[in-house]
């Protein structure tokens, strides 16, 4: 049994072997996979040593002391959060070996083609066809909203595999190579100026049998392992106080006492209690989990977070008042990643405003809320029992 | 990994959870919403034997206090969990004003001192009941009733064998019955308040110099605004509870009413700001516990927002059961009155972000 002392023990040989100073990053991350400290909960030879998951802030803690490069979690969220914990579960002895180890190490960038312009919240009536061919499914259609496909080079992908059965039940899970010709990433331009979601056009992409992630037909399946992940991953992560967009804010309030009025002092208070009492709901959370208590909280992190977001930099704007009139940089630019914090108080607002929409809309989220945690019987749907083709479009 | 011992832990333990199935247990046998309605209108709302097997048998009472006082020697975070389910039951119990207000503030004054320490053991066994003589609607950082001859609004003073009183010389134990009380009438008719008249009553026992006695009674007050959250959190989860409940059962339209929208958003709505308050209400019991650092700022936010969810899941409750949560036979109204007069109980959340101002540096203009 693998403990605490164990790991660390294990931490200490890997920076013995390659001190982190005469390192390159990528051999140091490559090793670190190797001996099992990628995420310790994973199983061994897969960058984990079958550890409970606890085991891991032991490491990164080690590791951190030590200097050691990390792997850069934010330009690797999709593969980290989404895609591996969905190949592990789905993927074939030889998928996980192939894919696993440079998607942590982060040679290679994961994006998700989930989204389409008929298809967002509806997920499930996505219209992108997957078409059986000899060893090769043959892919069309459209996909939209996905972040990072500009650097991915390999995505996970839903597709329609049977029109015929209820839109549920026709559809795939796939990996697919970004590098195919037949894959166009088209760059969206956002309310913030910057292109940090693209468009992707999908044009007789040929995809092996092999890299089908469960059965066919399984897919919505397989979807529900990625989304159930993106969802909790946002409230996993433990924050110190002031740690979120409170912490911008609060600084300017004691640095700037010209800008101060009564009326955004009570305002701010407010926000500061809730963003406080979020972050103490998201630690109790990560000790739930840690206590090996998973409770149904993690569906209800992404919620608070997203509003308080969209209220606190909406009253970092106004706070700024005159400064408040003016944007940091309009040029577009296509960035790796979201940087909250990298940018001014007007990037921050305009946004947050996604916070409520990405990786499922605050309204379909209450309604998840409603019915899984507090067993509220779903509305009457009549899309249920009816063949993918004849649905209204 | 020290950085791992100084979070709070925000969790139950099993021991915790043993007392929370005790405490549940007995209140749904002796003080459903029913009966509570019952006593609450004939005017002496508590049960003595409720009492009796609350404090006593189960150990509710003495959870604060030192074995060797004869009390349990457990800490905030079980006496939370005790508040918890009162609130989630409304049960009439004085609870938060006896063994939590009145007993913190004894345990901060010199317990060696005979009077003192039989005071604390009576409280411990259930034997007896203290309040402090401080309005119910005071704050542990706000004025003080030193040497007020008449004091108003200080909760379960009329079932209260023992006033803590404070005087410009220090604290003093008064028996209640030599005192003239005269009973209000409470908006929230589970907790029923009192106005004392203290011109010179007789025997009242000193039990402290000022300085100490005014510190204390800060403590206390603390204290009590501390697990009050706890309260708050019981209270709006019964809330909840009952309106999925009865929304799931209700039809309207030929459908239950919990499958439209704009009715389940708002359930969902309330369910965030409960498990929200659950960790706020967690992490005040546990500072309160370690005697940390952080204590008053714990407080202070668990205060500002639980406060507030109760209100608001008492308030949605109402609403959702529509013309049957306006009628007095269903007990929404209640949990509603005591969600309101728990929002002023020992600082509104107005105050309690005053306070917070100051403990993290964002000053008023």
């Amino acid at each position: 049994m693998t403990d605490a002392t164990d790991v660390r023990n294990r931490t200490k040989e890997l920076l013995a072997a390659h001190p982190p100073a005469g390192t390159e990053r990528t051999d140091f991350l490559k090793a670190r996979f190797d001996a099992g400290l990628a995420w310790v909960h994973y199983p061994k030879g897969l960058g984990g040593l079958d550890a409970p998951r606890t085991l891991q802030t032991a490491v990164d803690a080690e590791l951190t002391a030590a200097g050691a490069p990390d792997n850069d979690p934010r330009r690797i969220g999709i593969g980290l959060g989404m895609a591996a914990p969905t190949i592990l579960k789905y993927g074939s002895e030889e998928v996980k070996q192939r894919f696993l180890r440079p998607l942590w190490v982060g040679e290679e960038v994961w994006c998700q083609l989930f989204s389409e312009p008929g298809a967002g919240s509806d997920l499930a009536a996505l219209g992108t066809r997957a078409v059986r061919d000899g060893d090769d499914w043959v892919i069309n259609g459209q996909k939209v909203w996905t972040s990072s496909a500009h650097v991915a080079r390999w995505a996970i992908l839903i597709a329609r595999t049977d029109p015929d059965l209820p839109k549920h039940r026709g559809i795939t899970y796939f990996i697919c190579d970004m590098t195919d010709p037949g894959v166009e990433v088209r760059p969206l331009r956002q309310i913030t100026g910057e292109a940090e979601f693209n468009e992707v056009f999908l044009t007789n992409v040929r995809i092996p049998d092999a890299h089908r992630l469960g059965e066919v037909g399984e897919g919505w399946k397989v979807a529900q392992t990625t989304l159930m992940n993106e969802r909790v991953s946002i409230g996993g992560s433990r924050l110190p106080r002031e740690g979120g967009m409170i912490g911008p804010i609060a600084q300017t309030w004691r640095e700037r006492p010209e800008l101060r009025n009564h009326d955004l002092h009570q305002r701010l208070l407010s926000l500061w209690v809730e963003a406080e009492v979020a972050r103490l709901a998201g630690e109790r959370l990560r000790q739930q989990l840690a206590a090996g208590q998973p409770g149904p909280e993690g569906s209800g992190m992404k919620l608070a977070f997203a509003r308080l977001n969209q209220e606190i930099s909406g009253l970092e704007v106004e706070l700024r008042g005159e400064e408040g009139l003016l944007y940091d940089d309009w040029t577009m630019s296509r960035p790796d990643f979201v940087d909250f914090t990298g940018r001014d108080a007007g990037y921050r607002y305009l946004r947050s405003k996604g916070n409520s929409i990405e990786g499922g809309t605050s309204e379909v989220l209450l309604n998840i809320v409603a019915e899984r945690v507090l067993g509220l019987p779903s509305e009457p749907r009549n899309d249920k029992d009816v063949a993918w083709k004849d649905l209204a479009r | 990994m020290t950085t791992q011992s100084t979070q709070p832990d925000l969790l139950y333990s099993e021991a915790e959870d043993d007392l929370r199935a005790a405490v549940r247990s007995l209140l749904a046998d002796r003080s459903d919403t029913a009966s509570v309605l019952v006593r609450a209108e004939s005017g002496t709302p508590y049960d003595p034997e409720l009492w009796k097997a609350l404090a006593g048998d189960i150990g509710a009472a003495g959870l604060l206090v030192p074995e060797k006082l004869g009390g349990h020697g457990a800490s905030h975070r079980e006496a939370a969990v005790v508040l918890e389910e009162l609130g989630r039951s409304v049960a009439p119990a004085p609870y938060l004003t006896s063994s939590v207000i009145a007993t913190e503030t004894l345990l901060a004054l010199d317990t060696e001192t005979e009077a003192v320490a039989g005071l604390l053991t009576e409280l411990a066994a259930g034997r007896g009941t203290a309040v402090l003589a401080v309005p119910l609607s005071g704050s542990h950082d706000g004025h003080l009733p030193v040497g007020e001859p008449r004091i108003t609004g200080i909760a379960d003073a009329a079932v209260a064998d023992v006033l803590l009183v404070l005087r410009a010389d220090g604290l003093y134990a008064v028996e209640t019955a030599n005192v003239a009380v005269e009973a209000l009438t409470p908006l929230d008719l589970t907790r029923p308040l009192a106005a004392v008249t203290l011109d010179d009553p007789a025997d009242a026992t000193r039990l402290a110099d000022a300085e100490t006695a005014e510190k204390a009674v800060r403590r206390g007050l603390l204290a009590g605004a501390g697990l009050l959250a706890s309260e708050q959190l019981g209270l709006a989860e019964w809330c909840l509870e009952e309106t999925v409940r009865h929304t799931r059962e209700r039809h309207q339209f030929n459908r239950p009413i919990g499958s439209f929208q704009a009715l389940k958003h708002r359930m969902a709505q309330v369910w965030l700001e409960v498990v929200s308050a659950r960790a706020a209400a967690r992490n005040a019991a546990d500072a309160l516990a370690t005697d940390c650092s952080d204590a008053a700022l714990a407080v202070a936010v668990a205060q500002t927002y639980c406060s507030r969810v109760a209100v608001r899941a008492a308030e949605e409750c109402v609403q959702l059961h529509a013309g049957i949560g306006m009628t007095w036979e269903h007990p929404a109204h209640l949990y509603l009155k005591r969600a309101k007069s728990d929002e002023i109980a020992l600082g509104t959340p107005g105050r309690h972000k005053e306070a917070l101002a100051a403990l993290v540096d964002l000053q008023a203009p």
